[in-house]
C-alpha cells in the first residue's frame, strides 16, 4: 500500500500526456520515447528510498557523551570498555578504582584472574572477585558486550552480605568471649579463697570478695544487656502505639542514669510545651539512661553533660546528649553502634561498659522509627542525637 | 597520559601495563590461596596454585617479548624508557613472587599433624601482611603513586619483625617437640618464603617510585 502511495502516478501520467502531445506535434517517435523514458526514469530516481536503505540516525541511539552522562551518576561502578581499554568510568567507578584507570587497559583496574578470564571471553557473564578494594572485600562483576567493540562492565559490592553471615558467627564468639572474661576471674578468685581457706589474710580476702562481686555484677549487666538487645531486636518491626509525654521520661531516666553521685554534672534542658511521641516507656528510659551514662562515662570528669529535648519544625522530637570529653576519632564513628565495638577496650571495661550500650540505643531508636546521629570533635566532645517522630495531638492520658 | 606521535607506541605501553597488572593479579591470588591451602591442609587447592604458576611464567615471557620489541622498534627515551625498563624488571620480580607462592603450596603435603600444630596459627597473619604489600604495590603501579610505594617499603619492616618472631617461636617449638621437627622445618621455609615475598614487593615499590619520579627512594638501613 505504501509502495503505491509512493509511486508518482501523477508525474508518470504527465509524462505520458506530454509524450502523446509531442507525437501529435510531429516529433519523431524515437525522440518522444527517449524523452518519456528519461522523464519516468528521473521520477523513479526521486522516489524516496525505503527505510531499510536509508540509515537515518535513530533517535534512541546514544553518542558516547550521552552514554557517559547516563551512567555517570549510577550508584554502581560502571565501566565502558573500548576493546580492552577503559573508555568511560562513571563517578562510582572512579572512586573505587581510582581516576587513573581511564584510558588504561582494563586489567590495570581489574587484575584478579577471575576478572581477567571474564574479560577475555567473547560473551558476557559474571564473576566474583575478591580483594578489589580491601583484603576482605568481595565484588560481583558483570560484563555485557554491546557490540564487537564496546562492552559494559558493572561492579557490585557484595562485601556487606558476606559480612552479615560473618557477623552472626562473630556475635556468638564475641558474646561468649565477653562472658568468659568475668567468669574466669570469678572462678580464679573463688578458687584461691576455697583452696587457701583460712590462710588468706583477711584484708586480702576482702579484696578478693570485692573483685568477685564486681565481676559478678559485670556479668549480670552483660546478660541483662544481651537479653534486652535480643528482645528489642525481636520487636524491631512493630512500632509502639502508646502515646506518652517524652519530657518526664527523659528527666526521670537521665537522673536514674546519672545516679546520685553524678547528678550535679547533669544539665537538663526540657521544653515548656510537652513533646508527645509514640513509644514504649521502658525502652525509652533505657535509651536515655544509656545515652546519659555514656556521656558521663566518656566525658572528662567534672565537666557537665547537657541533655536537651526539643521539638523541631519538622515535627521530630530531638533528644541530644552533649559531653565535653576527648571526643571520638572519625574512623571509629561508623562502628560505634556495633556490638562489643570499643574504641579503647581497656578503658571501656574499666568504666564498667558492656560494649552493648549504643547497640541497644540504635535498636530502640529504629523500633521507634527514629534516627541516631553521632558527631564528635576530637578534644571538644561528642554529641549523640536521637530524632523520634512526635505526635501532634496532646495525649489523652499521660502514662 | 601525554600521547605520542606514534599511536602504536601508546598501544604498546598500555598493553604492557595491562600485562603487568594481570601478572600481579595472578601473584596476589597465588599468595592468598597458597596460605589458605597451607592452613587448611587443602592439597587440591595447593596443586591448583602450582599449576597456575605456568600462566604467570607465560605472561612474563610475553612481557619480555613485548619489551624487547618496543625497545627495538621505538627506541623509547626518558620516562618512556623508564617505564619500559621498569616493566621488564617488575615482571621478573612478580614472577618470583609467584614462585615463592608455588613453593609454599608445594610444602602443604609435607606437614603432618596439622590439627594440633600451634606454629601454623602464626603464619596466616604474616602471609596477609605480605599479600597486602603486594596488593598495594600493584595499586601503586597502576596509579603511579610514589607515596603509596614508599608506604609499602616501610611496611617491609613489619614482615621482617614477624619473620624473626616466627623463627624464634619455631625453633623453641622444635626444641620442645623434637617429633615435629620436620614439619616445623617446612614452616620455617614457608616463613622465609613469605619474608622474601615482602622483600620483592619492596623491590617493585622501588621501581614504581622510579617510574613515577625518576629517582630511587632513599636507602633504608638493613
Amino acid at each position: 500500500m505504501n509502495e503505491n502511495q509512493r509511486f508518482p502516478w501523477a508525474g508518470v501520467a504527465l509524462a505520458v500526456l506530454t509524450a502523446v502531445g509531442m507525437l501529435f506535434a510531429g516529433a519523431g517517435f524515437w525522440l518522444t520515447l527517449v524523452v518519456l523514458v528519461l522523464w519516468v526514469a528521473s521520477l523513479w530516481l526521486l522516489i524516496p528510498r525505503e527505510e531499510a536503505f536509508t540509515p537515518k540516525p535513530d533517535a534512541m541511539q546514544f553518542t558516547r557523551t550521552e552514554m557517559r552522562d547516563l551512567i555517570e551518576h549510577s550508584g554502581l561502578p560502571i565501566l565502558m570498555l573500548d576493546g580492552s581499554r577503559i573508555a568511560i568510568a562513571n563517578s562510582a567507578a572512579r572512586e573505587v578504582l581510582g581516576r587513573h584507570v581511564i584510558g588504561q587497559d582494563v586489567r590495570v583496574a581489574l587484575r584478579h584472574p577471575a576478572a581477567v578470564e571474564l574479560l577475555g571471553r567473547s560473551q558476557g557473564g559474571s564473576a566474583t572477585i575478591q580483594g578489589l578494594t580491601g583484603p576482605r572485600s568481595i565484588w560481583q562483576m558483570n560484563r555485557q558486550p554491546l557490540d564487537n567493540r564496546y562492552s559494559l562492565v558493572e561492579l557490585a559490592n557484595r562485601t556487606a552480605e558476606a559480612d552479615i553471615s560473618r557477623a552472626h558467627t562473630d556475635f556468638v564468639a564475641n558474646a561468649s568471649h565477653e562472658l568468659r572474661t568475668p567468669l574466669a576471674s570469678i572462678i580464679g578468685y573463688i578458687e584461691t579463697l576455697v583452696e587457701e581457706g583460712d590462710d588468706v589474710d583477711p584484708a586480702m580476702a576482702a579484696k578478693f570478695h570485692t573483685t568477685v562481686l564486681r565481676e559478678a555484677k559485670r556479668l549480670q549487666s552483660l546478660v541483662d544487656d544481651l537479653m534486652s538487645l535480643s528482645r528489642i531486636e525481636a520487636e524491631k518491626h512493630d512500632q509502639p502505639s502508646d502515646k506518652l509525654s517524652f519530657a518526664p521520661v527523659v528527666e526521670q531516666a537521665a537522673r536514674d542514669g546519672a545516679g546520685p553521685n553524678r547528678t550535679e554534672r547533669l544539665i537538663l534542658d526540657m521544653p515548656e510545651k510537652p513533646v508527645v511521641i509514640r513509644g514504649e516507656r521502658q525502652q525509652l528510659e533505657q535509651l536515655v539512661r544509656n545515652m546519659v551514662d555514656n556521656g558521663l562515662k566518656y566525658g572528662s570528669p567534672e565537666t557537665e553533660v547537657t541533655v536537651t529535648l526539643r521539638e523541631d519544625e519538622r515535627g521530630m522530637a530531638v533528644l541530644s546528649v552533649v559531653d565535653r570529653g576527648e571526643g571520638i576519632a572519625p574512623e571509629h564513628i561508623p562502628h560505634l553502634t556495633r556490638r562489643f565495638y570499643r574504641t579503647d577496650p581497656g578503658r571501656s571495661r574499666a568504666a564498667g561498659g558492656t560494649g552493648l550500650g549504643l547497640a541497644i540505643v540504635k535498636h530502640i531508636v529504629e523500633r521507634h522509627r527514629g534516627r541516631l546521629d553521632i558527631t564528635s570533635k576530637l578534644g571538644q566532645g561528642t554529641t549523640v542525637t536521637v530524632r523520634i517522630p512526635a505526635v501532634a495531638e496532646p495525649p489523652e492520658t499521660l502514662s | 597520559m601525554v600521547q605520542h606521535t606514534v599511536k602504536a607506541f601508546d598501544d604498546d605501553i598500555i598493553r604492557l601495563r595491562g600485562l603487568i597488572a594481570e601478572m600481579g593479579g595472578l601473584a596476589e591470588v597465588a599468595i592468598g590461596e597458597a596460605m589458605q591451602s597451607l592452613v587448611r591442609g587443602d592439597e587440591d587447592l595447593a596443586r591448583e596454585v602450582v599449576l597456575r604458576d605456568k600462566k604467570l611464567d607465560a605472561l612474563e615471557h610475553e612481557v619480555d617479548t613485548l619489551v624487547i620489541r618496543v625497545i627495538a622498534l621505538r627506541a623509547p627515551m626518558a620516562d618512556d624508557l623508564r617505564e619500559v625498563i621498569a616493566a621488564l624488571k617488575i615482571a621478573g620480580v612478580v614472577e618470583r613472587i609467584g614462585d615463592y607462592s608455588k613453593n609454599i603450596a608445594r610444602r602443604v603435603g609435607r606437614i603432618e599433624g596439622r590439627r594440633r600444630f600451634e606454629p601454623l596459627t602464626l603464619l596466616p597473619a604474616m602471609g596477609e601482611l605480605a599479600s597486602e604489600m603486594v596488593h598495594d604495590v600493584l595499586t601503586a603501579y597502576a596509579a603511579r603513586d610514589p607515596v603509596l610505594a614508599l608506604e609499602v617499603i616501610e611496611r617491609d619492616e613489619k614482615v621482617d619483625a614477624f619473620y624473626n618472631s616466627i623463627f624464634r617461636n619455631l625453633v623453641s617449638h622444635m626444641v620442645e617437640n623434637p617429633a615435629t621437627i620436620s614439619s616445623a622445618a617446612q614452616l620455617l621455609f614457608v616463613a622465609k618464603n613469605i619474608e622474601r615475598i615482602g622483600d620483592h614487593a619492596t623491590n617493585v615499590a622501588e621501581m614504581v617510585h622510579f617510574v613515577a619520579t625518576g629517582t630511587y627512594p632513599p636507602d633504608r638501613d638493613g
